[in-house]
């Protein structure tokens, strides 16, 4: 368990150093995107069109933030994870075609994002979910919102943020996703729980 | 005080009480999960606890939204018979909601389920969801909020067994979900299993038992039970914190049931994440309103 202190824009070698079970400070730039968001840049780049930030190099968060509006300036009030499972659909084309180097998000990816982790070279890692307001202390500033149109949680935010943190890397870019190893290891504990309540 | 004055005092204690919701974790989870972080050797986990416990301060102390998902609101009225100011409270509570949504202020969750838009004020086609009780030979109201996450509600099932299922294929029901849930329900979690008649019955009494406080068994010793039993196999399972595969997978397993019908053995599990967000507000016939469950906001004038 290494602690790593990182900086947006991240460079490949950079993320391919690491591992599953490491912690990850991350200061700089990163965009919200969830379903809808990877929804329609997908469609964008298919079209050859350009989208309104270029993720290379940076960090995507899986999250809807809470905001509000303080002398025209907005303000990220509540900003934890939502769950990445639903995004997994998009993920290896988003990866492959934005060349975003860190996911931020909770709950796991699967296999096909973790393959574009390893192709491409980029991390998935996990915010503690629920902690909307630990996360919200580490945005300094919006600097932007994009397709506010999708509704409050689905825009853009492009939020400055500083040793927004810890970020366990749950998918590295060495194939290892530190979930799937849970899974394994308690695979047989259900069998375990069923004949604790003699079922 | 006047009927009008009287709605506008009733719409801000209401604004209050999703304050609460929102920003303290009730007494009984937030000593759950400082007992689980205790009690934790596991370097991942630890820090992971702490992230939470952390949070909590911050969201306290800033008076933010613990959880930026403030979920799908569901509002559990009792209202007495004599309650004199029963038919404002729908209007109370649908308008105090959108208030809310912008002084909090709360993340605007409704949406168009054909268009997809965002209504962007949390008010729609019934949402706020109101859950509407009658207590008889009473003259007060008790409303309890929930901030229902949509990552705990994602995997909530019903289902309607056979009689020859029966229990056991309830209690598998919440262990199958549980394993499948993984990371994704933000655990430690509190488990419910609901038991009854029909599929909607069923679904009720889970979610009745996630308003139950963590550590409070069922009355009836058979059910308590089965409850310490659930809990010993759901964290038997070993997700553990956040799906790490260490630390408590449940904080703790509660079951309500009703009376089924002889041919239907209808069962729901419902999940709530470690964000356990419920408040209770209680309104007096003189209009007078306390908070049972955040008692320590008495004092203060939100508002």
């Amino acid at each position: 368990m290494t602690e790593y202190r990182l900086r947006t824009p991240v460079s490949e070698e950079e993320v391919r150093k690491l591992s599953v079970g490491d912690i990850v400070y991350l200061s700089g730039t990163v965009y919200t995107l969830r379903d809808a968001g990877h929804k329609r840049a997908l469609e964008l780049m298919a079209r050859g069109e350009k989208t309104p930030v270029d993720f290379r190099g940076m960090a995507i968060y899986h999250m809807g933030p809470i905001v509000k509006k303080k002398d025209g300036e907005w303000e990220v009030v509540s900003a934890g994870p939502t769950t990445s499972t639903r995004i997994e659909a998009y993920e290896y084309d988003f990866v492959e075609k934005s060349g975003v180097r860190i996911i931020i998000g909770k709950g796991g990816m699967g296999k096909r994002t973790a393959e574009a982790c390893k192709k491409f070279g980029a991390v998935y890692t996990v915010f503690t979910g629920g902690a909307g307001a630990l996360g919200a202390k580490a945005v300094q500033r919006v600097a932007g919102v994009h397709w506010l149109d999708l509704g409050v949680p689905e825009a853009i935010w492009v939020m400055e943020v500083k040793d927004f943190g810890p970020l366990f890397v749950i998918i590295d870019s060495k194939g290892n996703n530190y979930y799937e190893q849970v899974k394994e290891k308690i695979g047989n504990n259900l069998k375990e729980a069923y004949a604790k309540l003699g079922l | 005080m006047s009927h009008q004055g009287l709605e506008e005092k009733l719409k801000k204690s209401t604004v209050k009480l999703l304050m609460a919701a929102a920003v303290y974790l009730p007494k009984d989870v937030k000593d759950a999960l400082e007992e689980a972080y205790r009690r934790e050797k596991g370097e991942l986990q630890k820090k992971m606890l702490l992230s939470i416990l952390e949070n909590l301060e911050i969201a306290e102390k800033e008076k933010r939204p613990l959880c930026q998902d403030t979920g799908a609101i569901i509002f559990y009225v009792k209202v007495g018979e004599n309650f004199p100011y029963i038919g404002l409270l729908p209007k109370v509570l649908r308008e105090a909601t959108a208030e809310a949504t912008e002084l909090i202020p709360l993340r605007p969750n409704v949406v168009d389920v054909i268009t997809g838009k965002n209504t962007g004020n949390n008010v729609g086609k019934y949402l706020p969801w109101i859950d509407w009780e009658i207590v008889p030979d009473a003259d007060f109201a008790e409303i309890t909020v929930m901030l229902k996450g949509g990552g705990s509600e994602a995997v909530s099932m019903m289902k309607v067994l056979t009689p020859a299922e029966g229990l056991n294929g309830a209690l598998k029901a919440v262990l199958d979900t549980m394993f499948e849930a993984g990371p994704r329900t933000c655990p430690p979690n509190i488990v419910s299993l609901g038991i009854g008649a029909t599929g909607e019955i069923a679904a009720k009494m889970a979610k009745r038992g996630l308003l139950r406080p963590v550590g409070e068994r069922h009355p009836d010793p058979k059910i308590a039970e089965i409850e310490e039993r659930l809990l010993e196999a759901v964290n038997t399972i070993g997700w553990g914190v956040h799906g790490t595969g260490g630390g408590p997978t449940a904080l703790d397993v509660h079951v309500e049931v009703a009376e089924r019908h002889p041919a239907t053995f209808a069962v729901s599990v419902m999940v709530y994440c470690w964000a356990a967000r419920r408040a209770t507000m209680r309104i007096a016939p003189d209009g007078k309103v306390s908070y049972p469950s955040h008692s320590f906001l008495e004092k203060e004038g939100w508002v």
